[in-house]
């Protein structure tokens, strides 16, 4: 039996879809934050994926990989950052209660 | 002659513009006015070389075997729209535009010291001069103008410095109302100007005065016999040029903004609405003169409209009370007079048993006219200013026994009133003369006419003059009593009654003929005898009923209660264009295009908002504020991407 | 024909990173939720060993698993009480999640299994077809600034980051 690409991307698939039901029902904004995670965890993994099986002799997918790592690092400082100056205003991190940016 | 004067010339003014236009407000009273006088008395200088050169140089370039040339000093391409419609700007040198170089920028530098002493407590003064030198340039540039259509720019600058000094006095309404006026009137005879000289332009390749005058039957064939309502093509565009002409000179009926146009600083009435500009539109039929002869029927048309013209205005004069309305209207008769001889003179056309040198008279005798209308009117007009600036009034009413506290202004105003009703040996009646034998030359009805109009002139102006300075004192001068203005105003008056006396010994003919030729001038004794005759006793007449207070005037007056009162309110043209345009096209035709426009074009436009506004409303409520609301549109709309994609591709 | 060893570890750790996910994006208590997340963050890094990437997998380690782990920590323990579970979701939004999750699922497969890109080849072969990524590689594509080679962007990351603490200082900051 081989571990074709197909076998590598079907977790990742199943994660990203995870990552995207979370983000849609959650009410707490960490638990939404944990989805995007697993989001960005996935495409993550997709490049490595795609580096390895379809241009094994570079190795650009992993290097994106490992920005993406990094940025991700950033986008979690700020969005915690965020979050605790919510509930700081509103007392709790319901994203329910952070609906003033409308018409 | 080489180009630096006559650029000078040119850009001197407007350069002046510029400096006093940007910079005025940063400079005292004193500075600006010096700079104003000193820069037009530069250009006068200057433009007196050029014009002494052309006419006295005898070089070859302006005179060969006694016959005057038209030398185009430079004539550069400027604006090529297409191949047909090139217009060029230039500098022409001949007869004529010597002639109103002179006049232009003798009468301007007489009004630019005059105004030194007038406008000295006026605000704005800066203003005023820069709008002064702005009008010298353009009308300069009109006069110069080697095409039709530089002409038609720089007569519409001249249109937009009048309008602004018409304007000058901003905050009093009859100001900006006349300014108005007196822009629109003119704006929509230009529209006739403009369309003439398309017109012309479809037939002829040129714009090119030299060109178009050498050979004005080469002008008449290009139109290869084209006609329009029963009249040929070149008539209807001579006729539409003339029109223009007709706004800016104020024939009737386009007379009406000149009579407002009074409301604009006196000095500014002498140099734009007496001397120089209203005069361009008999400079524009003597510019185009040989292609006006050549379709006679337009010539007629200008000599009618000049005939009714010239009695009209002067009935209107004798019942103003105004003095810068009498002056006014006396205008638009002096201007009308230049028309109707200019018009009675025809080339080649020699009416059977006259002298062959008659055929051009008419046209030199209204080239001298001009002259020494420009300097007698702008010499009354300055002597009216003086008047006013002593009694505050416009009004002949609040004056009167004037002559003992005014003697300099009451000398002044004497001859100019005698040179304008063609007293011998001043201006006028050498030039009136020669204008009166060119029509009698024409048709004695023409001659038999003006005679009468120029009775009328000598009446109304002794009228005038006697209301002024005789009649009965005012007793207000009691407590403020009048005196002339200072040696600014005074100088200039002194020098326009001096030239006033001795114009008319000018050889004129030897300068100014239609065709170059020289023309020795002759008194012809019958016209000149009855014409003064005619003066003498109009101003007898004048001297019985005006110069000693008398019921005479009221008993005159009430004989003929409706003519009167006709005359007075210048038989209601004004009163007929408020009703044309208010009554007829404000209320009838503009009422439908406003409903056009309301119900159809704007509702349209309201349509177009009241669609966007509702769509809005409606689907605000997606802009919940719900962050996985958002979400979720947003991840549909990725994935229906991904998939049309996807689709695509395989 | 790829190695049972291999193999095996491919599907443990296959099946943990699914059932992690769902486990993270339904438990009822936030900071468990933290935990799965957790989990599939190592099964991840253990996915990235497999595939030669033993540079990749400790980065994904020691950021991800150690330092982002940390701050959610922090985080749910500075702003959630001790105990406290989620509210239990409305029905119908959670239908929705599901649908919208299953749209995409079966988006992406019908791609995957209609692409006629990808070849039959197995993890053996992939992984010698290619020269091992070595440590020396890395250093030199991260301090170098010819083509493939990315210098500029590391500093950018570096500023990023620097941009970040601050940021992130300044809007937590009591005020």
């Amino acid at each position: 039996m081989d571990l074709s690409i197909l076998w590598y991307l079907i977790p990742s698939v199943l994660m990203f879809a995870c990552g995207v039901y979370g983000f849609i029902t959650r009410k707490n904004m960490i638990a939404m934050l944990i989805s995007i995670e697993l989001i960005l965890n996935s495409s993550d993994l997709n490049f490595v994926i795609f580096n390895r099986y379809l241009f094994p002799g570079s190795m650009e997918g992993m290097v994106f990989t490992l920005f993406a790592v990094a940025i991700a690092a950033a986008e979690t400082a700020v969005a915690i950052a965020i979050i605790i100056n919510i509930f700081r205003k509103i007392g709790n991190t319901d994203i329910s209660e952070a609906k003033k940016m409308k018409y | 002659m080489g180009v630096t004067l006559p650029i000078l010339i040119l850009s001197i003014p407007l350069f002046m513009f510029l400096l006093l236009g940007l910079g005025g407000v940063k400079m005292s009273r004193k500075a600006a006015g010096i700079c104003g006088i000193t820069g037009m008395g530069t250009t006068m200088v200057l433009a007196y070389i050029v014009a002494c050169t052309y006419y006295f140089s005898g070089d070859i370039a302006f005179i060969i075997d006694g016959i005057r040339q038209q030398y185009q000093v430079f004539d550069v391409t400027w604006l090529a729209f297409t191949e047909k419609l090139v217009v060029n700007i230039g500098f022409l040198l001949d007869p004529i535009s010597a002639l109103m170089l002179i006049v232009i920028t003798t009468i301007s530098f007489m009004v630019h010291l005059y105004s030194w002493g007038y406008m000295e407590h006026e605000p704005g003064f800066q203003r005023y001069y820069a709008f002064l030198s702005l009008f010298s340039f353009s009308m300069l540039g009109l006069v110069v103008a080697t095409n039709i259509f530089q002409m038609y720019i720089f007569w519409e600058l001249v249109g937009v410095s009048s309008y602004l000094l018409i304007g000058f006095f901003y905050k009093l309404p009859s100001a900006v109302s006349a300014s108005k006026k007196a822009f629109i009137v003119t704006r929509f005879a230009d529209l006739g100007f403009l369309i003439g000289i398309l017109v012309l332009s479809f037939y002829t390749d040129t714009f090119n005065f030299v060109t178009m005058t050498d050979n004005p039957f080469e002008v008449l064939a290009q139109t290869h016999g084209a006609t329009f309502m029963g009249a040929s093509v070149l008539t209807w565009a001579m006729v539409l040029i003339f029109v223009g002409g007709m706004g800016k000179s104020a024939m009737m009926p386009l007379h009406i903004w000149l009579p407002d146009a009074m409301e604009g600083p006196t000095p500014v009435s002498a140099l734009i609405h007496a001397a120089t500009m209203v005069v361009a539109g008999v400079y524009l039929v003597a510019r185009m003169f040989p292609v006006y002869c050549v379709v006679d029927t337009a010539l007629t048309f200008v000599a009618i409209v000049g005939a009714i013209t010239a009695f009209y205005a002067a009935v209107v004069a004798c019942t103003q009370i105004d003095i810068k309305r009498v002056l006014a209207f006396s205008t638009i008769s002096q201007i009308a007079f230049m028309m109707t001889s200019l018009a009675c003179s025809r080339m080649g056309l020699v009416p059977e048993g006259h002298h062959e040198a008659y055929s051009g008279l008419g046209y030199m005798a209204g080239m001298f006219h001009l002259f020494t209308h420009a300097m007698f009117k702008a010499l009354l007009f300055l002597g009216a200013g003086a008047l006013i600036h002593a009694v505050h009034s416009n009004d002949y009413t609040k004056m009167g026994g004037l002559r003992k506290y005014m003697p300099i202004t009451h000398w002044t105003f004497l001859i100019g009133c005698l040179a304008i009703a063609g007293i011998w040996p001043f201006a006028g009646f050498f030039s009136k003369d020669e204008m009166l034998a060119a029509m009698f030359n024409q048709h004695w009805f023409y001659g038999a006419w003006m005679t009468m109009v120029a009775g009328l002139t000598a009446f109304y102006m002794f009228r005038l003059y006697y209301r002024i300075f005789w009649w009965e004192e005012n007793a207000e001068y009691q407590h403020h009593k009048p005196h002339d203005g200072p040696w600014q105003m005074s100088l200039p008056l002194l020098i326009l009654a001096a030239i006033s006396c001795v114009a008319g010994w000018i050889p004129f003919g030897e300068f100014v003929t239609w065709n170059g030729q020289e023309y020795h001038i002759h008194i012809e004794a019958p016209v000149a005898a009855t014409s003064l005759i005619v003066a003498v006793l109009a101003i007898a007449l004048a001297t019985l009923m005006y110069a000693k207070k008398n019921p005479w005037p009221t008993r005159v007056k009430n004989m003929v209660p409706g003519l009167w009162e006709a005359a007075h309110r210048r038989f209601y043209w004004d009163e007929i264009y408020q009703f044309i345009t208010h009554k007829i096209i404000f209320g009838m035709i503009s009422k439908g295009i406003a409903w056009f426009d309301r119900h159809v074009i704007d509702a349209t436009m309201d349509g177009f908002a009241k669609i966007t506004q509702r769509t809005s409303v409606a689907i605000k409520g997606m802009q919940s504020g719900s962050t996985q609301a958002y979400v979720i549109w947003y991840f549909v709309g990725a994935l229906l991407v991904a998939a049309i994609t996807w689709i695509c591709l395989i | 024909m790829d190695s049972i060893s291999n193999i095996v570890l491919y599907f443990v750790v296959a099946i943990s990173i699914v059932v992690f996910s769902i486990m993270a994006v339904t438990a009822r208590r936030i900071l468990r939720a933290a935990t799965y997340l957790l989990f599939v963050l190592i099964g991840t890094a253990v996915f990235y060993f497999q595939l030669g990437y033993q540079f990749l997998g400790a980065v994904q380690i020691a950021v991800y698993a150690g330092g982002i782990m940390v701050l959610f920590v922090f985080c749910i323990i500075l702003t959630q009480k001790p105990h406290e579970k989620t509210q239990v979701l409305a029905s119908h939004r959670r239908v929705l999640g599901i649908g919208v999750a299953v749209c995409g699922v079966v988006l992406l497969a019908w791609a995957l299994f209609t692409m006629p890109l990808f070849s039959g080849m197995s993890l053996t072969q992939a992984l010698s077809s290619g020269a091992p990524v070595t440590m020396h590689m890395i250093g030199e594509a991260f301090t170098g600034t010819g083509r493939m080679q990315y210098l500029l962007p590391f500093e950018a990351i570096s500023v990023l980051l620097l941009a970040c603490i601050i940021g992130g200082v300044t809007v937590a900051r009591k005020g």
